[in-house]
């Protein structure tokens, strides 16, 4: 098994030019449960987004179990930001479900009975099976959050990366997940879980990043989880680098050198 | 009848180009209309259709004739060039996207009018019919269209059917489809042009201006019958061959009706009627549904009055007079009759001298209410701390609405507790 599950390489990136990640560094070892940690607008939701390839990266590289992303896409799920789609959406929540056996079977290839047993056992475990058929637009939000968590256990993947998973939903639900998510890191799936909320972060979580733009600290949670880091991360951003990337984007200036002079 | 007989033959080819024809454009439009609405995107149609017009002057201009492929290149190539024009000026500006929408679709627009009209003054003979784009012809298809309809339809259903899991998929969670490394931009690139496809050839038999309708309103009427992308698609598909085939029909009937128009028309007024008339939805099962919860109400209202004189005087069977009703509570006296004949006729209340009692089942339901009236007030009391003086009137409300779970649940919650806050008797059905 790999120790090092994922490493994020000087890891810059920029809207329209205005750096929201910057030159973030660390490694991020397998088996653990990981809490990414930082006040709004730090950049931990486009972190996440950046490992997956959804926002482009202005510099640096992410190598998912020692390769890269695309090599091991099967290997890894995510879990979108609830808020992030239409819940009015005519679909059910098996449909959702089965959305994360697309990963295996491609684009065109027919579902086969296999999928939807994985994927009616992923609602099982996440106590939505009674809800299989129900329209996604008729869930609470924490069934909402469990229709979206099912999807990535149905994809079977062993690094899991979640966008607020605990955002909006009853305490049952948070709970539910919790252990959940502490059986999967025991079965030596890693887990990474954007979180918000700073009391519960030390209690669930084996490692924490803590992010703000920069990155302020990272390692097991008796190591970095101190007053000192905590006041780096949630004391205010650097007023003179928050200057800095605004001029960035006032002067169009690119991220790094060379891609101004190939313009 | 006969004049149906007659159409239904489709004995004069004409009226087998114009009615086919209408059928296989509305058929695509459908398709590709639901992913625009699933998308929310319904503008984007109306920008491409108003797009398209330069192209077709242009497709014009290059060929000096009316060849369909020219035109057809031109429309496509502009109306393409309008989407991603919309989706550059709202990544790279400030713009947001209906204002993006409202400019590419006027400037497009007032450069198709320019070159049109420079058209019309130069003086080639072959450009008349030109201006036929602005508003359709339908009731000109002829052949040579019906075999470019057909192409289009049979292109647009398979791609449909190939692609439907993926335009779903990101019509839903596009940040997810790009998770699984899916070719998003490509496939996007894909489902734009197969609606510019539907709209450039839709525009040429309802013109510009309706093609929007034309595109949406299947998708609309279809979306108020069915929860699934499948069952819409299939529902818009029907709704769009069928108001096709109507406009040709009226057309034929009256031949001074206009078909493009009546397609939309009859469209129109099924989207409508789909507002009005869905079961799960619409307004009038939601105007029935109220009217059902208002009647509940005023009839738990009354049968409390009987149960609470029935407390006050400890005899829960002895008839009531309409004098005693409304000294406990304020009624009109009409609305009142009519209220206790109803719940005689439902078997909760009987006849008794010159006044009425509750029957068995009328007890059961008035001493429902009270109970549910009395532990949601000591509900709000106790778990909400809310001043009992200030509970009533929201227990009032709660009392007609809880399911028997609910009330269940509530029971539980509470502990079976003997009296509310203000030291009234809770009444538990006795088995």
């Amino acid at each position: 098994m790999e120790t090092t599950a994922l490493e994020i390489h000087d890891l810059t990136v920029a809207f329209s030019r205005k750096p929201v990640l910057w030159n973030v560094d660390a490694k991020l070892p397998a088996g653990k449960l990981i809490g990414i940690i930082g006040p709004n607008g730090a950049g931990k939701s486009t972190l996440i987004k950046a490992i997956m390839g959804i926002v482009p990266l202005s510099s640096g590289y992410v190598k998912i179990f020692g390769q890269e992303l695309n090599a091991v896409r099967r290997r890894v799920s995510y879990v979108p930001q609830r808020e992030s789609v239409d819940w009015d959406f005519p679909v059910s929540v098996m449909d959702v479900t089965l959305m994360g056996r697309y990963a295996h079977v491609g684009m065109f290839k027919k579902l086969r009975k296999a999928d939807y047993d994985i994927a009616y056992d992923a609602l099982r475990k996440m106590g939505m099976e009674a809800f299989a058929n129900r329209q996604i637009a008729q869930l609470s939000g924490g069934q909402q959050q469990r229709t979206f968590l099912a999807r990535a256990l149905a994809q079977q993947a062993d690094l899991y990366l979640m966008d607020e998973p605990f955002a909006g939903v009853d305490a049952a639900t948070e709970k539910a997940v919790i252990t959940l998510l502490r059986e999967m890191t025991e079965q030596g799936k890693t887990v990474i879980v954007v979180h918000h909320n700073l009391q519960s972060a030390a209690q669930y979580f084996d490692c924490l990043l803590l992010l703000n733009t920069r990155l302020i600290a990272c390692g097991p949670v008796a190591d970095v989880f101190t007053p000192e880091n905590l006041q780096d991360t949630y004391g205010g951003k650097l007023t003179l680098l928050t200057d800095v990337a605004n001029l960035m984007r006032k002067e169009n200036y690119p991220v790094r050198e060379a891609q101004l002079q190939k313009e | 009848m006969n004049t149906l007989f007659e159409f239904l033959s489709l004995s004069d080819p004409n009226v087998r180009y114009v009615t086919l024809g209408a059928m296989l454009l509305m058929g695509s439009s459908s398709l590709m209309g639901t992913f625009t609405l699933l998308n929310k995107k319904s503008l984007i149609g109306d920008a491409i259709a108003h797009a398209v017009l330069p192209g077709v002057c242009l497709g014009f201009i290059f060929s000096g004739s009316k060849d369909p492929l020219w035109i057809l290149a031109g429309a496509f190539f502009t109306g393409a060039f309008s989407v991603y024009l919309i989706d550059f000026i709202v990544q790279h500006s400030r713009i947001k996207e209906d204002t993006a929408i409202a400019l590419v679709l006027s400037v497009f627009f007032g450069a198709g009018i320019v070159l049109l009209t420079f058209i019309q003054k130069s003086g080639n003979a072959a450009q008349s019919g030109l201006d036929q784009f602005l508003f359709g012809r339908a009731a000109a298809i002829n052949r040579n269209d019906l075999m470019v309809f057909g192409i289009t339809a049979v292109v647009i259903a398979s791609a449909t059917l190939l692609f439907k899991r993926i335009f779903i998929l990101m019509a839903f969670d596009r940040d997810y489809a790009r998770s699984l490394g899916f070719p998003v931009k490509f496939i996007q690139f894909i489902q734009t042009s197969l609606i510019v496809l539907a709209v450039v050839i839709g525009i040429q038999a309802v013109g510009v201006v309706l093609m929007a309708a034309v595109l949406i309103t299947p998708a609309a009427a279809a979306r108020y019958w069915s929860n699934s992308v499948k069952g819409i698609l299939l529902i818009a598909t029907m709704v769009g061959l069928f108001s096709g085939f109507a406009g040709a029909f009226v057309s034929y009937v009256a031949p001074a009706m206009p078909t493009g128009p009546w397609i939309v028309v009859v469209a129109s007024v099924m989207a409508f009627a789909s507002m009005i008339f869905s079961p799960q939805s619409g307004m009038l099962s939601r105007y029935l549904h109220q009217r059902r919860l208002r009647h509940t109400v005023a009839d738990e209202n009354l049968l409390k009055v009987f149960y609470q004189l029935a407390e006050t005087d400890k005899t829960f069977f002895d008839g009531r007079t309409l004098a005693q009703l409304t000294g406990r509570r304020k009624f009109q006296i009409v609305s009142l009759k009519r209220r206790l004949s109803r719940l005689q006729r439902q078997g909760y209340l009987e006849k008794s001298g010159d006044g009425w009692k509750l029957t068995d089942a009328g007890l059961i339901r008035a001493q429902r209410i009270v109970k549910i009236h009395r532990l949601w007030e000591l509900y709000l009391t106790t778990y909400m701390k809310i001043a009992p003086d200030h509970v009533h009137e929201d227990a009032d409300t709660i009392e007609h609405l809880l399911t028997p779970e609910l009330e269940q649940e509530l029971e539980r919650q509470l502990g079976y507790p003997d009296t509310d806050p203000h030291q009234a008797e809770i009444p538990y059905r006795k088995n």
